[in-house]
């Protein structure tokens, strides 16, 4: 593949994770739209998103590409004069309707925010108090499966003798790999991941790149980044958004190769342009 | 512009003074407070003044009762006004964010009420408590008029707290799919906690030197109280008294004052220590 050819040029010591079935649908976006106090944000959005692959938003700034985001786990649900219409459907069964259930919702699809955010409680909190809520009663279980979800995002050897240290002592990028592990601890199936990188320093960016790379295949991930290099070196699909007469819209969608080599629309040339440069 | 230090013109000593004035003067004014109450009351502490009751008005004897009543009131107070006011401070700071009409409104009473005088308190304590609920003169009564008084305190100082908890939490939460009491309950509240404390400090210290809303509220019988529903006279009521109405009472008021200022301090720590305990160490601490 074209894409990945490239990838290895930039970045060989980049790990791809495994490679995603692309046959399937997990999301399925139809005339989406968005309206803040009123005034459109983000206007009839179709987007299909391939389960198991890495899809990522991109587009400048104040597009709609948050607003995108947290319409996928329902957070629109709670800012103050936002309103949505239009449907997302996640395997099949549309979240938007008013009976949704709201939790499941967000175990299924996980988020990780720009600033990272664990709570200002121990590291091992951080990572059961969720699985506590969720029911899962014995603390040994708990436990263990924290140390799994830090074993899966590289933390658990730097972190293994202080597990009941304030979480907030970590470093940035630690920290944001901690709220990482907090939404894998959950298992979910979709991972929203609005600039997870775009904070930390380059080492650290790199490392959180690499840990999103390898979740491919096992996780639909869905990650806003402002990086087309970054972009271009982890994503199988592309979403290119632009802000037209007012309102947030996707202009182009297509597999990376497709998006980055030939895009065909004349905004998303310019746009990525800055990345050939 | 060259830094040249040794060299200060002066507006900057000036300012220099002044300040380390105004810190002095401020330091002087509670130290000659303090040494005054000591100097006159010391000579009255025993700890028979602590248990006995007053004899002769107060000249004789001591002050159990007193300190008995003045600590039912404020667990009345306390008792009734934390749960009311931190369980306000969460549907102002959680519910009512955005500054709906409604939200507005109670913001605003309750800013008025922080300001107006406790003889108002009194009044109106006086009036619901004692005679419409018929509860007389009362150490339920006198509670329940200072728990009105010090809840706007509390709820507005609560509410900052939760305020100034960042809004990434309450996202990262959602997020999880945590409900919103647990949130509450497991991270909000805790991360408040400091604010609560100022509130409850304040609180307390307003509920114990309070003696205008009591006197018409619990009342000023100085027998040691047998329920709640006895009139009781409280410490401040006491230095009241035996400061205005009774000669001779000076050095017993000084003394009474010593007690009542070691009681704040006592509660004050207590306080802290325990909201911190349940509440903050919760987050610090596993
Ligand atoms: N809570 C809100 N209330 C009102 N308007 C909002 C709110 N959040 C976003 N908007 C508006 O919606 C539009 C899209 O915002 P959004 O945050 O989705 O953009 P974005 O593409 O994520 O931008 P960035 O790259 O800067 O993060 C913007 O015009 C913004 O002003
Ligand atoms: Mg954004």
């Amino acid at each position: 593949m074209n894409a990945q050819n490239t990838t290895e040029v930039i970045r060989p010591w980049a790990q791809r994770g495994p490679c995603c079935e692309t046959s399937e649908t997990c999301i399925e976006v139809q005339n989406l739209s968005v309206h803040y106090h009123g005034k459109q944000a983000l206007g009839g959005v179709d987007l299909t998103i391939p389960r198991g692959c890495i899809t990522a938003v991109v587009g400048p700034s104040g597009c709609g590409k948050s607003t995108f985001l947290n319409c996928l786990n329902r957070m629109t649900d709670m800012i103050p004069g936002c309103r949505v219409a239009g449907s997302v459907r996640l395997m099949g069964q549309d979240i938007t309707q008013s009976d949704t259930d709201l939790i499941s919702l967000r175990r299924r699809v996980g988020m990780i925010f720009q600033k990272p955010n664990p709570f200002p409680l121990s590291i091992r909190k951080n990572l059961t108090f969720a699985l506590k809520h969720h029911g899962m009663k014995r603390r040994s279980d708990r436990d263990e499966a924290a140390k799994n979800a830090l074993r899966s995002v590289g933390l658990w050897e730097e972190v293994k003798d202080r597990l009941d240290a304030p979480a907030l002592e970590l470093s940035g990028g630690q920290q944001q790999r901690l709220c990482l592990a907090r939404a894998l601890v959950l298992k979910p199936q979709v991972l929203l991941l609005d600039e997870p990188s775009s904070s930390l320093d380059p080492v650290a960016s790199g490392v959180v790149e690499d840990l999103i790379s390898q979740l491919r295949g096992r996780y639909t991930l869905v990650i806003v980044t402002h990086n087309l290099a970054q972009a271009r070196r982890i994503a199988d699909h592309v979403a290119v958004f632009w802000t037209r007469n007012g309102s947030g819209q996707l202009i182009e969608t297509g597999s990376v190769s497709q998006v980055f080599d030939s895009p065909r629309h004349e905004l998303t040339a310019t746009y990525i342009s800055g990345l050939r440069g | 512009m060259v830094w040249q230090p040794g060299r200060t013109d002066w507006p900057d000593r000036t300012v220099t003074v002044v300040v380390w004035l105004t810190a002095l003067t401020v330091t002087g004014v509670f130290l000659w407070i303090v040494g005054d109450v000591l100097r006159h009351g010391l000579s009255g502490l025993s700890w028979g003044f602590l248990i006995e009751g007053p004899r002769d008005t107060g000249r004789a004897g001591g002050i159990g009762p007193m300190i008995v009543s003045t600590l039912l009131v404020l667990g009345v107070c306390l008792a009734v006004s934390v749960p009311i006011g931190v369980g306000t401070a969460v549907w102002l700071a959680e519910f009512a964010r955005g500054g709906g009409l409604f939200g507005r409104l109670v913001r605003w009473s309750l800013d008025v009420l922080a300001g107006v005088p406790s003889i108002v308190f009194g009044l109106f304590g006086n009036a619901l408590f004692c005679i419409y609920l018929g509860m007389g003169f009362s150490i339920l009564s006198g509670g329940l008029t200072l728990a009105c008084m010090v809840l706007p305190l509390l709820i507005r100082s609560c509410e900052a707290g939760l305020r100034a908890v960042p809004d990434d939490y309450r996202k990262a939460a959602t997020a999880l799919g945590l409900s919103r009491s647990a949130v509450l309950w497991r991270i909000l509240l805790p991360a408040a906690t400091p604010g609560l404390v100022v509130g409850l400090v304040l609180g307390i210290g307003r509920a114990l030197g309070e003696t205008a809303a009591l006197l018409f509220t619990s009342g000023y019988v100085d027998r040691m109280p047998g329920s709640l529903m006895d009139s009781g006279r409280t410490l401040s009521v006491h230095i009241y008294d035996l400061a205005m109405n009774v000669p001779g009472g000076q050095n017993r008021a000084y003394a009474t004052a010593i007690v009542l200022i070691s009681l704040l301090l006592i509660v004050n720590v207590l306080t802290s220590h325990l909201a911190d305990r349940w509440l903050h160490r919760r987050i610090t601490r596993t």
